[in-house]
């Protein structure tokens, strides 16, 4: 079952009195379960569509449904909403919240949605931590945790409310090349033991062997391989 | 909201700066509503204690008890005006005295009643006075024998009476037979003839200046007790000019706060941004930054508040300064006030974050 369902979906920013087309008529989709790894160089659209496909930009034409929600025309009120349900994200400069611990990075999520953090949630991110190797690190705080460690905190935070969608934005550019396969293996394995569909911009071609499936993207124009080929 | 909390529980350091400076910002407004509250009791106290509606001058008095006289004639009219009720005779006389077993003159106000003054009971014997109680700091005590004036005119304190000042001086209220021979032995340039005070305080209903002032055909000029404390020589320019410098450090507080915190939100664009992208709202953040302000304000206002109490300790009898209640009430929510005005400074930023910004700039 498709999870992103992004049907001819253009974005344009107006600059001056020209007109710069940052995605060009993009169709894109991704099943349950499924990885998809979108490659291409920096300027090529791939991260304008990543933060279509979050809710975090809104197309300028097109469609986009996420999870049974067609989010074309959703306020910004409601963007904030769905992303908060819907979507996971782990950013490329991690971005944990740097005075809380680990175990509360997670929970931050649960704060953000009106929830006081009570013991489903606690349990929920301790169980979430110690799934990602984190089980003896989860009161400290990300300055005290490795780079590779900050990263499955991220993983953690944007597991939390079990999306069906997780949107990675170079999820190993910061670590070396030991830590980066290691994180890309927990990320196909915790998306696998989950059955959610993941998108993962990056410009490392190694990405591509965790992936399902890999979509160029290169001025703003996806490649063949946007849509499930089965 | 425990996320702002956190922050202010495990980064103190942060905040220290704004929590310093908001302190002595209030120990600032403190100090000069101390000032503005001391002058303004021990100036007013006299006739604020007057239990009476008005108080009524001599029409050529500009209202002032020391230039005003008012005859039996026209006190005669006065009593016969709509509305009169009571009138008893005042007048005031500015002197120092000689107090037992003290070097220093201690400076009185030798005020002259009838009508009883709020905790003063009915006019005594001859040459007895019930004193105000700031007169205990210039070491007088019941049953002294003082000697007022350069006539040495003799007065007996029988008892004390709390805030009775008159222009920061302590009140001796003696009967109006007393008051005259103080003020004609001490006085001879503005001595007064029997009968004569400076003024009546009346108790009665209606618009009773309107009444009086036509009741005596414009012999006199009858004020309400709140304007004729106002008219007192100073009080109202003293509280308009500490009203404005109240002011301007409110505004400076506010100004703290509001750049405080807007240089915090620029500082957290990053975070926030990230916040919002994983579904944090404008508002939820903004407060955040509010509580944070509240709270910082709170602490300020602590700190200042414990330095005030100990100025006001290290400098009691030496300044007018008298720290109420109502002062600590009213700069609290002056300081809190600030707090909130100044934090909103942020919301425009904080509404402004974009939550794609989290992702790095859109290519």
């Amino acid at each position: 079952m498709t999870v992103l369902d992004m049907r001819n979906v253009r974005k344009v920013y107006r600059s001056g009195d020209a007109d710069i087309v940052a995605l060009d008529h993009a169709t894109l989709q991704v099943d349950h379960g499924e990885l998809v790894a979108l490659l291409g160089p920096s300027g090529s659209g791939k991260t304008t569509l990543l933060s279509i496909a979050g809710g975090l930009l809104t197309a300028t034409e097109g469609q986009v449904v996420v999870g049974g929600h067609d989010i074309t025309s959703y306020s910004a009120k409601q963007l904030t909403r769905f992303r908060r349900e819907n979507v996971g994200f782990v950013f490329q400069a991690v971005n944990l919240v740097p005075f809380l611990t680990a175990e509360e990075n997670l929970l931050v999520v649960d704060e953000l949605g009106g929830g006081r953090g009570g013991k489903a949630a606690v349990t929920r991110a301790r169980a979430l931590l110690d799934e990602l190797g984190l089980g003896s690190r989860m009161r400290n705080l990300p300055a005290q945790l490795s780079g590779g460690e900050r990263q499955r905190v991220a993983i953690g935070r944007a597991l939390f409310n079990n999306p069906e969608l997780v949107l990675f934005d170079e999820p190993t550019s910061s670590l070396d090349t030991k830590l980066g396969e290691q994180v890309m293996e927990l990320i196909r394995a915790e998306m696998k033991a989950r059955d959610t569909a993941a998108v993962i911009v990056t410009h490392d071609t190694r990405m591509t062997d965790v992936a399902d499936r890999t979509v160029a993207i290169i001025d703003g124009r996806l490649a063949a391989g946007a849509v499930p080929a089965g | 909201m425990k996320l702002p909390l956190r922050e202010l529980r495990r980064r103190p350091a942060q905040f220290v700066v704004a929590t310093i400076v908001l302190a002595f910002l209030t120990t600032l407004l403190l100090f000069l509503g101390g000032l503005l509250d001391g002058l303004y009791l021990g100036s007013t106290g006299a006739i604020r204690a007057q239990q009476a509606d008005a108080v009524v001058y001599s029409a050529n008095a500009r209202d002032s008890f020391l230039r005003s006289r008012i005859t039996p004639d026209v006190r005669r009219e006065v009593e016969a005006a709509a509305g009169v009720d009571a009138v008893g005779g005042i007048g005031f006389v500015l002197l120092g005295a000689q107090v037992p077993g003290e070097s220093k003159l201690a400076d009185v106000a030798v005020a002259g009643y009838e009508l009883a003054p709020s905790g003063v009971s009915a006019p005594g014997a001859d040459g007895t006075a019930v004193a105000d109680s700031r007169l205990r700091a210039q070491g007088v005590s019941t049953g002294d024998r003082l000697l007022v004036g350069p006539a040495e005119t003799p007065i007996t304190v029988v008892g004390f009476v709390d805030d009775t000042g008159y222009l920061l001086q302590g009140s001796l209220w003696v009967n109006l037979a007393t008051w005259r021979e103080v003020q004609n032995a001490n006085r001879p340039d503005a001595a007064v003839t029997a009968g004569v005070v400076q003024a009546l305080v009346v108790r009665g209903t209606g618009d009773l200046p309107q009444a009086i002032d036509a009741a005596t055909g414009g012999a006199t000029r009858t004020l309400s007790r709140a304007d004729a404390v106002l008219s007192l020589p100073g009080v109202k320019q003293q509280s308009d000019t500490f009203n404005q410098i109240i002011s301007s450090t409110l505004v400076v507080a506010l100004a703290v706060v509001g750049l405080f915190f807007s240089l915090l939100t620029i500082e957290r664009t990053g975070l926030y941004g990230v916040l919002k992208a994983i579904g944090a709202s404008s508002r939820r953040l903004f407060a955040g930054v509010v509580l944070q302000a509240l709270i910082v304000a709170a602490l300020a206002f602590a700190i200042g508040s414990t330095l005030a109490v100990a100025a006001s300790a290290a400098l009691a009898g030496k300044v007018p300064l008298q720290l109420t209640p109502e002062r600590f009430v009213l700069t609290l929510t002056g300081v809190i006030v600030a707090a909130v005005v100044g934090s909103a400074i942020s919301l425009r930023r904080v509404m402004r974050i974009d939550p794609a910004s989290a992702i790095g700039s859109a290519s």
